[in-house]
């Protein structure tokens, strides 16, 4: 069992945990993620290391509410534990000297971005760091990634909070502006990757993003999370997660992200009936 | 000389047309007057042509006699001396093969039934024992750290023995449950998980430690466990990684590799979704890809969970098919539909990317390869389409690539496995011993079995020579 040593609220709908896993929390690096399952009936599912503390002995995960794990997973307080905990998974990001680096974050991303921000700017990188949400209400750690970048620019899809608009937008700006840009990293929801990749596309700066297809087992056992990137199939858990996003085929990874969603509206229904926590 | 009975007991099985509709185990065991008749045939032949044929040598003959003489405490400790696992090796076994086929009945057609006479001695010690009462005497403690990667019947067998033998042995498995294939890949209705878990558990009860949730490679790699904490390294993680047909389509909604469907279904136990959290789609028209016990199992599995038709696409003839006679056998009794010299040449999705057809070239046999079986060759011109909702690939599978990438010093081969020395398993790294699927690429429980026995032998002669 891995206990649960704190919980924080960063939004109403996305949270932090931090785990005790203190043999994950030594080797984990910027990019990799864990397998967790909360107890006997779970699914296994994956999540990204957000940050880790290895005199504590601890794992930081950020994730959002979306179906009956997550909501299942936001039930838990400090002081509990779950039954399986299972990292660090996948290659970490490639870190090295690029020059000027833009990362770009949408959603609890702003969270597992963090620590490949730090370790860019660590490297002596100029990290400029782009972060987008729907609305004000969902905006969280804006002065922790300010921190560890040299420019942040915040957007709001709505216009409740700093600048209105999508984060491709700034990235465009970014791109035709007299600096350059050597590299960018965009994380966050499929369809937020996918245009942070059309956008960069032309401009030929390499654009690596973090892919979230469907996992199982989370060590090249099952071929569930294969995705496919400059005509290759590939395995997400072993291969990536990271992938250049100007070769990964979008519609097939939105495609096989849909494969359960039956499945996964009837479990949450059931659950929520249940729980009796929706009446 | 006695007068040869030749009468082998047939093994009790449910009725095919309930068990389609079940998880329950296929085969139900011999009943006590069964085993006893059975054993009674045995001739106790002087050279136990039988044990030879165990690649762990079992006692065969002095636990049949046991049995006939009604000492089931005997017959287990006799049976247990040198197979930690018979409740598993007793169903699994492809004892035809192997013990069976060395045996003097053999020749007048009518072996003794070794492997059902071990499963009924391995069920009643679980039934009428307590744990406690069939562990061997407490060896001296050696003061030696063993460290066993994997926890499939190569690394339970070599961790039982080393632990028999005084070592201190801990065991690091990936997944959160011990057992390897006996626990992910292979069904319920043909090996019990409580069974599989009793074993794992009377292989803890000799003391050795169970690391689950560890991904060696990852968390810790070969060489920081010698550097720190372990006299010895043995690696037992199988050949888990699935190979695809590389044909077009292949990555359409509902192709399944036959690791993931089964390891949804056995280990997530997704036929009890949504109790259990794990999805699984069935389909209504499965197809099956690949002859092996693997695709006999996924075919099985999809009947059970409701699947209307369920093919199996086989390139070959059913003379080639790679499965266990008995399991292809309980297959077409279920109402699995064989497509035999049927080879894939695409995939078809609908707009949703999902499959709705498999286009096949139908074959025939040529020249034999180098496998010794007959080449298949495609047949031109010869395309059509079976409509299926889900398919999934059973084409056998490798070694997981994350142990040689994360060790220096071991030889791979060109097909991923680790090279060890046939007889006793040492690697060509120091201190570093390998057995089963990892070496031999996919193979049998037995055969894994065997090369973690012969590994601990290895391995406790290594550790008391260091010693002196
Ligand atoms: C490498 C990786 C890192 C991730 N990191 C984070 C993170 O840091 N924070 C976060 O909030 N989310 C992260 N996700 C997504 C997270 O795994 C899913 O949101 C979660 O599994 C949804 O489960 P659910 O039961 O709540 O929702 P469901 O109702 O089951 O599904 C909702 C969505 O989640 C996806 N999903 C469902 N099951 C899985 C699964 N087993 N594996 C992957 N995706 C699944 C589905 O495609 C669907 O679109 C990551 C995914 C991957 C692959
Ligand atoms: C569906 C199916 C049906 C079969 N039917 C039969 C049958 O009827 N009879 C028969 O004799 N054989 C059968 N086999 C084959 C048999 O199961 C295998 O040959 C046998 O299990 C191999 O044993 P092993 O110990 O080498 O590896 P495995 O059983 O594969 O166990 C390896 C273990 O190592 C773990 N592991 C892998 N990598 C790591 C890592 N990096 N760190 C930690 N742990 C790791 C894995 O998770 C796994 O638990 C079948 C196989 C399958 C898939
Ligand atoms: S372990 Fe297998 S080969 Fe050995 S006696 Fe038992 S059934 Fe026969
Ligand atoms: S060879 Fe057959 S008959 Fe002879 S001892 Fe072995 S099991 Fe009995
Ligand atoms: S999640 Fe199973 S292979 Fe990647």
């Amino acid at each position: 069992m891995y206990k649960i040593l704190l919980r924080q609220d960063l939004v109403p709908n996305i949270h932090l945990f931090k785990i005790a896993a203190p043999a994950v929390a030594k080797k984990a690096q910027p990019g990799q993620f864990v397998i967790i399952r909360i107890d006997e009936r779970g699914e296994r599912f994956p999540l990204t290391i957000a940050d880790w503390d290895k005199a504590e002995g601890s794992i930081t995960i950020v994730f959002m509410e979306v179906g009956t794990t997550t909501h299942r997973l936001a039930l838990l307080k400090a002081g509990d534990s779950i039954a399986d905990f299972i990292g660090p998974l996948g290659l970490p990001t490639h870190i090295d000297k690029f020059g000027t680096v833009v990362c770009v974050a949408g959603g609890f991303a702003v969270a597992t971005i963090m620590p490949i921000a730090r370790a860019m700017r660590a490297k002596g990188n100029r990290v400029t760091s782009i972060m987008g949400a729907r609305n004000k209400s969902l905006i969280f750690w804006e002065k922790e990634l300010r921190r560890v970048s040299d420019q942040l620019i915040v957007t709001t899809d709505d216009g409740s909070y700093a600048r209105k608009g999508l984060v491709t937008e700034p990235l465009k700006e970014l791109l035709e502006g007299d600096g350059k840009v050597d590299r960018v990293i965009a994380i966050g929801p499929s369809i937020m990757m996918k245009f942070c990749s059309k956008t960069t596309e032309p401009f030929g700066v390499k654009t690596i993003v973090s892919l979230n297809p469907i996992m199982v087992d989370g060590t090249g056992m099952c071929g569930c999370c294969r995705v496919s990137v400059g005509g290759e199939t590939k395995f997400a858990c072993v291969d990536g997660p990271d992938f250049d996003g100007h070769q990964v085929d979008w519609d097939l990874l939105f495609a096989r992200q849909r494969i359960y969603l039956n499945e996964e509206k009837r479990s949450f229904e059931q659950w929520q009936s249940q729980s009796g926590l929706f009446e | 000389m006695p007068k040869l009975n030749l009468n082998r007991l047939p093994m009790p099985r449910q009725d095919p047309k309930a068990r389609v509709r079940n998880f329950n185990e296929v085969a139900l065991g011999y009943s006590a007057e069964q085993a006893q008749a059975e054993a009674s045939r045995c001739i106790q032949c002087p050279k136990r042509p039988c044990t030879e044929g165990c690649p762990v040598e079992v006692d065969i003959p002095g636990f049949i006699l046991a049995v006939r003489e009604g000492n089931m405490p005997e017959a287990v400790k006799r049976l247990k001396d040198k197979n930690s696992l018979p409740g598993i090796s007793g169903r699994v076994c492809p004892q035809e093969t192997q013990c069976e086929a060395a045996c003097t009945l053999a020749k007048k057609g009518a072996p003794i039934a070794i492997g059902r006479l071990e499963r009924y001695v391995a069920d009643w010690e679980r039934a009428n024992m307590q744990s406690a009462s069939s562990l061997p005497a407490q060896p001296a403690p050696s003061g030696k750290r063993v460290a066993v990667v994997g926890s499939g019947p190569a690394g339970l067998t070599a961790a039982a023995d080393l632990a028999k033998l005084g070592h201190s042995v801990t065991i690091f498995e990936a997944l959160h449950v011990a057992g390897g294939v006996l626990m992910y890949g292979i069904p319920e209705f043909r090996l019990p998980k409580d069974i599989v878990q009793a074993e794992v558990d009377y292989v803890a009860s000799l003391g050795v430690k169970v690391e689950l949730d560890s991904v060696i490679g990852k968390l810790v790699t070969i060489d920081e466990l010698l550097n720190n904490d372990y006299h010895a390294v043995f690696l037992g993680t199988g050949a888990g990684l699935p190979r695809f047909l590389n044909i077009p389509g292949e990555n359409l909604n509902g192709i399944y590799s036959a690791n993931e469907f089964l390891t949804r279904v056995n280990l997530m136990k997704a036929y009890r979704f949504p109790e259990y959290d794990t999805p699984v789609k069935v389909g209504r028209r499965v197809a099956v890809i690949g002859g092996g016990n693997v695709a006999m199992d996924s075919a099985r599995c999809a009947l059970r969970l409701g699947a209307e038709v369920v093919y199996i696409v086989y390139r070959r003839s059913e003379a080639e098919m790679p499965a266990r006679r008995e399991e292809a056998e309980n297959a077409m009794e279920e109402g699995i539909q064989f497509k035999l010299l049927t080879n894939p040449k695409r995939m078809l999705g609908n707009e949703q990317n999902w499959v709705v057809g498999m286009e096949c070239y139908k074959m025939e046999l040529g020249e034999p390869d180098e496998s010794g079986r007959s080449r298949p060759i495609t047949k031109a011109g010869s395309e059509f389409i079976i409509d299926v909702d889900v398919v999934i690939v059973a084409l056998g599978t490798r070694p997981n690539p994350l142990i040689a990438q994360t060790t220096e010093g071991l030889e791979i081969t060109r097909w991923g496995t680790v090279v060890a020395d046939e007889e006793m398993g040492k690697t060509v790294k120091d201190k570093v011993w390998a057995g089963g699927d990892i070496v031999t690429g996919a193979a049998t429980v037995i055969s894994a079995m065997g090369a973690g026995k012969r590994a601990a032998g290895d391995i406790d002669s290594y550790l008391r020579g260091q010693d002196t």
